[in-house]
């Protein structure tokens, strides 16, 4: 035991540094985005904002797989109950959508208690496999229930909120909100994968036997990661709603949890850039591809097959790689 | 009583074919450890192709069905160990079973695209008509399958129990470490649970399709039956996924006679939900066969 227990503690201590790294990283992403689509035009601007609340609901899922090693299969479900809570209590009974979007939180973390309790019972991937029902029940009830959710039709007219008496109408200004609101929930993320809280997480899926027999209650620590990965969806669909201002059954489809979970694995799972790695690759990259039309899922599902039998860590882990090598050569060279 | 009759043998009917694809899906599990998230694009797929060759090379129907069959064997059968499994297994289970999604998102969106959005009806084997028997008036098509599924699966038991070539697979299953050293060629081994399994994925195929129509999203829903059966039924066993199959046809066709056609997805989910809850390791499983 005590090889492996000499390379956790160097494990541990790199990050330390990265971390510091992370931070500024965030925040210059953050100033960054907050100037870039000035210039841009509206739908440029709309693509760059629908990129980052992609990647809200794509963190909440690399808690989830990342760091507690779960594969839930309904992120779009989540991010679909977020969508409809917000714009049914913002169209149809006024609540502000300050509300609306903690409700929405609310709402998801308490379903994914609720369906990780009974899944993570029984270990391993069970989740995966209740969390596919749920989102097939999911899709059924927002298509089936219309006096809600206006079924099919969907709902339109969903108003974006104001923020401090600004309006936040336009796409510039709804951008800039978008940006705040991530690097408010990402900070968030990065502070609790670095609290004890976080530690615990990543024993889990580094070695969850070793992290037993330390006293980690790994079933808590998981379900808790899936929960807290769930609310992350529903908090990314809240944002989605008055993002569109229409929304659908289509978007919240078993695929497009799929998608999103192959997203995670794109950028890189377990990885704090990793979502917006991944959702790059899955929303903007695209338009840019406009030419491959309905075939760009089945050309990004074959990239991350791919970076699966070269390197699992995805992009992130690929650009680690590359780094080190870089390093230790150029430490040669010295 | 003539109704829930009839609503039984369709339940027992679709069940069987959700069996098929759970039975494939577990031998595979059990082999190498791979949960095939593409299960369900898996039976999607033959007729699809089937249908394609017919379309693509206009051969008659069963020229184009035994070439539509051989190339999904050779994809998907061996192809798919080589190319996916093998490269990715020791990522770890996780990793393979993304693959795996990957790769149902792959066929989906292939037969999507390459093939057609809307559904295709598929020709039937068996004629149509409906008999009737004591008063119930039952589908022969129904029937037929009920024969055709419990026959493949008698084979099956038949091959894995009565065969050397079986026991020297199901030797595979249970200990790769001791059957390598007993002379088994392992490895041959694990390709045969392969095609085993693209082999059921075709007569699932090909008994579902006249009913349910070839489309490219059909694997969700026969995936997820699929799952279900296998975890309800109790993972490690054939037996299991025959019984959870038929249980959850038979669930699914009365829910839908009896409590709604809308919602009639939701009835397994429910099932699934309360085994996790009461009986984790499935209805014929045994606590210790479980390794999942």
């Amino acid at each position: 035991m005590s090889a492996p227990a000499a390379q956790n503690s160097i494990a541990s201590r790199r990050p330390a540094r990265r971390i510091d790294a992370a931070l500024i990283g965030l925040l210059l992403g953050a100033a960054i985005l907050w100037f870039a689509p000035v210039g841009m035009g509206r739908y440029g601007t709309y693509v760059l904002s629908l990129w980052l609340v992609m990647s809200i609901g794509v963190m909440g899922l690399n808690l989830t797989l990342g760091y507690a090693g779960q594969s839930s299969l309904a992120q779009a479900a989540f991010m679909g109950l977020g969508a409809y809570a917000t714009a049914i209590l913002t169209t149809k009974y006024g609540v502000s959508w300050y509300a609306a979007f903690a409700l929405s939180g609310l709402l998801t973390f308490a379903v994914g208690l609720l369906l990780g309790f009974p899944a993570l019972r029984v270990r391993t991937h069970y989740l995966a496999f209740v969390t596919l029902a749920f989102s097939t029940l999911i899709w059924l009830l927002i298509r089936n229930e219309q006096w809600l959710t206006g079924g099919v039709y969907g709902i339109s007219n969903i108003n974006r909120p104001d923020f401090l008496g600004i309006k936040l109408f336009g796409a510039l200004e709804f951008h800039r909100f978008v940006v705040v609101v991530t690097l408010v929930l990402s900070l968030k993320l990065w502070w609790l994968v670095r609290s004890p809280w976080g530690r615990a997480f990543t024993a889990l899926r580094e070695n969850p036997v070793r992290a037993a027999s330390l006293g980690v209650d790994t079933r808590a620590y998981t379900l808790l990661a899936f929960a807290i990965g769930s609310a992350y969806g529903g908090f990314a669909g809240s944002l989605y709603a008055p993002l569109v201002e229409f929304i659908d059954p289509s978007p919240f489809s078993l695929s497009q949890s799929l998608f999103l979970l192959l997203m995670v694995v794109a950028g890189g799972s377990g990885y704090l850039f990793g979502p917006f790695v991944g959702a790059l690759l899955g929303v903007v990259l695209p338009e840019w591809l406009r030419f491959a039309g309905s075939l760009y899922l089945i050309i990004f599902a074959t990239i991350v097959l791919a970076l699966l039998v070269i390197c699992p860590q995805g992009v992130c882990g690929l650009i680690e790689r590359g780094w080190h090598a870089l390093r230790r050569k150029t430490g040669g060279a010295r | 009583m003539a109704e829930f009759i009839a609503y039984l043998i369709a339940g027992i009917a679709t069940g069987a074919i959700y069996a098929l694809a759970a039975i494939g899906f577990t031998l595979v599990w059990q082999t190498s450890q791979t949960i095939n998230f593409a299960q369900g694009e898996f039976v999607m797929l033959p007729a699809v192709l089937i249908l394609l060759a017919v379309k693509l090379f206009g051969l008659p129907l069963w020229a184009g069905g035994l070439l539509g069959i051989a190339v999904f064997l050779l994809i998907f059968g061996a192809g798919f160990k080589l190319v996916v499994v093998d490269p990715m297994i020791k990522h770890g289970v996780l990793p393979l079973a993304i693959a795996t999604m990957a790769l149902s998102t792959i066929m989906k969106e292939g037969a999507k695209d390459g093939f057609s959005a809307e559904a295709q009806s598929f020709p039937s084997l068996v004629p149509t008509d409906m008999v009737n028997l004591l008063g119930v008036s039952i589908s022969l098509q129904h029937l037929a399958i009920i024969v055709v599924a419990f026959a493949a699966i008698g084979l099956l038991q038949w091959f894995v129990g009565g065969t050397r070539l079986g026991r020297q697979m199901q030797a595979t299953a249970q200990n790769p470490t001791v059957a390598r050293i007993l002379g088994i060629p392992v490895e041959r081994m694990v390709l045969l649970t392969f095609l085993l399994n693209a082999a059921l994925a075709v007569v699932a195929s090909l008994l579902i399709s006249p009913i349910y129509l070839a489309k490219f999203s059909n694997g969700e829903t026969i995936g997820l039956f699929a799952f279900i059966a296998a975890i309800v039924g109790g993972f490690n066993q054939v037996r299991g996924a025959l019984v959870g199959g038929i249980l959850i046809g038979v669930a699914d066709s009365l829910a839908a006679a009896y409590i709604s056609t809308q919602y009639r997805l939701a009835v397994p989910l429910v099932l699934l939900v309360a085994i996790i809850l009461i009986k984790p390791e499935g209805l014929m499983g045994r606590k210790e066969e479980r390794r999942i």
